[in-house]
């Protein structure tokens, strides 16, 4: 506790020369990003950093960023990584936030305790261990906010890219685009048929115009869609079968059989009308 | 003694599943409801299951079962209302409901008892 | 993986079968199972169940709150002291049926989850484990 204590006292008595020198390393050439953040922004973050960097210092008595007196500098550098990895800084880029801390800080403690090389020892491993385990974090914690990123970007075009719209009453539509996995295909089915429950709707159309390839997986999704929609009540069609997809579906073995399928979307919506009592006929 | 109700409306009868069946329930539905087939010399049967959350092969052999029976008594069977979850996990568990028309409301199945037994007072009467 | 909650529930009658599903859509409820999955559990779980009631003449469900890593997820073991399964293989075969059934409850079952495990010793008893994740 008291050596704790006299490195956080040198720290704050050296605290403009160390702010300078961190200054001095986080602007140099090719490490500042003048594009993505600015300087006075960068500016205010080492500083609350720095304060709650030297306020943890001097209540916790062991180095564990578990313990409850690190939380604020936690909760500092999450924010700090969650928005660098919004920005576009690369991992290194943010982690050197606080890599960047060492050379002033190890320079000061050479100068302190060079007559004392047990102590110069002890002090650097001490503060290394510190920083890099600090550094580490935001790493960790900057690649977890990518993939959170990621992740709700996958489902929001899961959302998006399943609209099922009504074509007339009793009639709805999904036009598939893209190529199928099994989790979209999944979401693709549970959407129409959630929607042939709001719409009443007694034919639902699948269109597959825009899917390059369909695989025996895809093709047996398809399949249990239309099941299901029988089992519900409506009748599903499958419109915009492209020649190689009709190939390459016998060639798999896979048969769509009951299946009512036709060529073109036209074609489905004019069978869906005339299935629910409409005729489509040209004018005088 | 729990029982499902089952009303009568013209021609046709109308079930009404509210409850989580157990599965002496079910069968008990499949007597009573043959038996008033029978008595009320009806058309048509209509299985409103959309207060089902879940529909096993026990109770889809059930359904399946008093379609079949229905027939044989000279009545149409409609399932209809089934919840879009519980005809994903049908079909994910095998299930198909042969023989058993569906409607998505008791509207839309009313329309097609109508239509079939429409067609058939249509018909000529034998010779 | 981890264990966060247990217990045990009787599969001495046909309403136990009620109880078990009802129990089961609770705990998938609560772990946040969206509504399809609830639904596929919730069917895994009724023919289990009633396999160990009617096959097995009557057993136990132990459902159980798992997680592994970041993702969380439901294990149901039905257990019973019946005359067991002599040929695993056979039985999980749809149309396989010993009680003039559809046959689809085992294969059914299994398609419906993510694991499915199955022991069985004949004149002992048969175990059966699923797991689906959230």
């Amino acid at each position: 506790m008291e050596k704790q204590k006299s490195i956080v006292s040198l720290l704050k008595a050296k605290q403009d020369t160390i702010l300078q020198e961190w200054e001095k390393e986080q602007f140099s050439a090719g490490k500042f990003r003048a594009d993505l953040i600015s300087p006075d922004e960068l500016k205010q973050q080492m500083r609350d950093f720095w304060d709650s960097l030297l306020k943890a210092l001097g209540q916790e008595e062991r180095v564990d960023l578990s313990d409850e007196g690190w939380k604020p500098v936690r909760s500092l550098l999450t924010e700090l990584s969650k928005s660098r990895a919004k920005l576009g800084f690369t991992p290194s880029e943010t982690a050197l936030f606080v890599f960047s801390l060492k050379k002033p800080i190890f320079q000061l403690i050479q100068d302190t305790f060079q007559n004392d090389p047990a102590r110069l020892q002890k002090e650097l491993w001490d503060l290394n261990t510190l920083l890099d385990s600090l550094g580490l974090f935001t790493t960790e914690t900057y690649i977890r906010s990518k993939e959170e990123i990621i992740r709700r970007q996958q489902e929001e075009m899961l959302e998006l890219s399943t609209p099922v719209v009504k074509i007339w009453e009793q009639i709805v539509a999904v036009p598939l685009i893209g190529t199928l996995d099994s989790a979209r295909t999944q979401t693709v089915m549970e959407n129409l048929l959630q929607e042939i429950v709001a719409a009443s709707a007694t034919v639902a159309i699948i269109d597959i115009t825009g899917v390059p390839t369909v695989d025996t997986l895809v093709a047996q999704h398809l399949i249990k869609t239309v099941s299901a929609a029988r089992l519900m009540g409506a009748e599903c069609i499958i419109s915009g079968i492209r020649p190689q997809i009709a190939q390459t579906m016998i060639h798999l073995g896979v048969s769509f059989q009951d299946i009512t399928t036709k060529a073109t979307l036209a074609e489905a919506i004019k069978y869906g009308l005339s299935q629910v009592g409409y005729r489509i006929s040209k004018m005088e | 003694m729990e029982q499902i109700p089952i009303l009568k409306l013209g021609k046709f009868l109308l079930v009404t599943i509210q409850v989580d069946m157990h599965d002496q329930l079910a069968l008990r539905l499949q007597d009573e409801l043959t038996n008033r087939i029978v008595k009320e010399n009806a058309k048509g049967v209509l299985i409103d299951i959309s207060a089902l959350e879940i529909v096993d092969s026990f109770i889809g052999r059930t359904l399946a079962n008093i379609a079949a029976m229905a027939r044989i008594l000279d009545a149409e069977t409609v399932v209809v209302g089934m919840q879009p979850a519980v005809a994903i996990t049908m079909v994910e568990l095998g299930l198909s409901l042969p023989g058993v028309r569906t409607a998505l409301n008791v509207e839309r199945g009313m329309e097609i008892l109508s239509s079939l037994v429409q067609v058939d007072s249509d018909a000529p009467p034998p010779a | 993986m981890l264990l966060l909650r247990r217990d045990s529930f009787p599969l001495q009658s046909s309403d136990d079968i009620v109880k078990a599903r009802q129990i089961v859509r609770t705990w998938a409820a609560e772990l946040g199972f969206k509504l399809v999955d609830q639904t596929k559990i919730v069917t895994a779980s009724s023919e289990l169940a009633r396999n160990a009631y009617d096959h097995g003449k009557g057993g136990i469900m132990i459902i159980e709150a798992i997680e592994d890593g970041d993702r969380k997820g439901l294990r149901l073991t039905f257990q019973d002291q019946g005359p067991g399964i002599p040929d695993i293989e056979q039985a999980l075969k749809d149309g396989y049926s010993t009680s003039g059934g559809l046959g689809l409850g085992l294969g059914g079952a299994k398609r419906l989850v993510n694991e499915f495990h199955i022991e069985s010793t004949v004149g002992k008893g048969t175990t059966v484990r699923i797991v689906k994740w959230v």
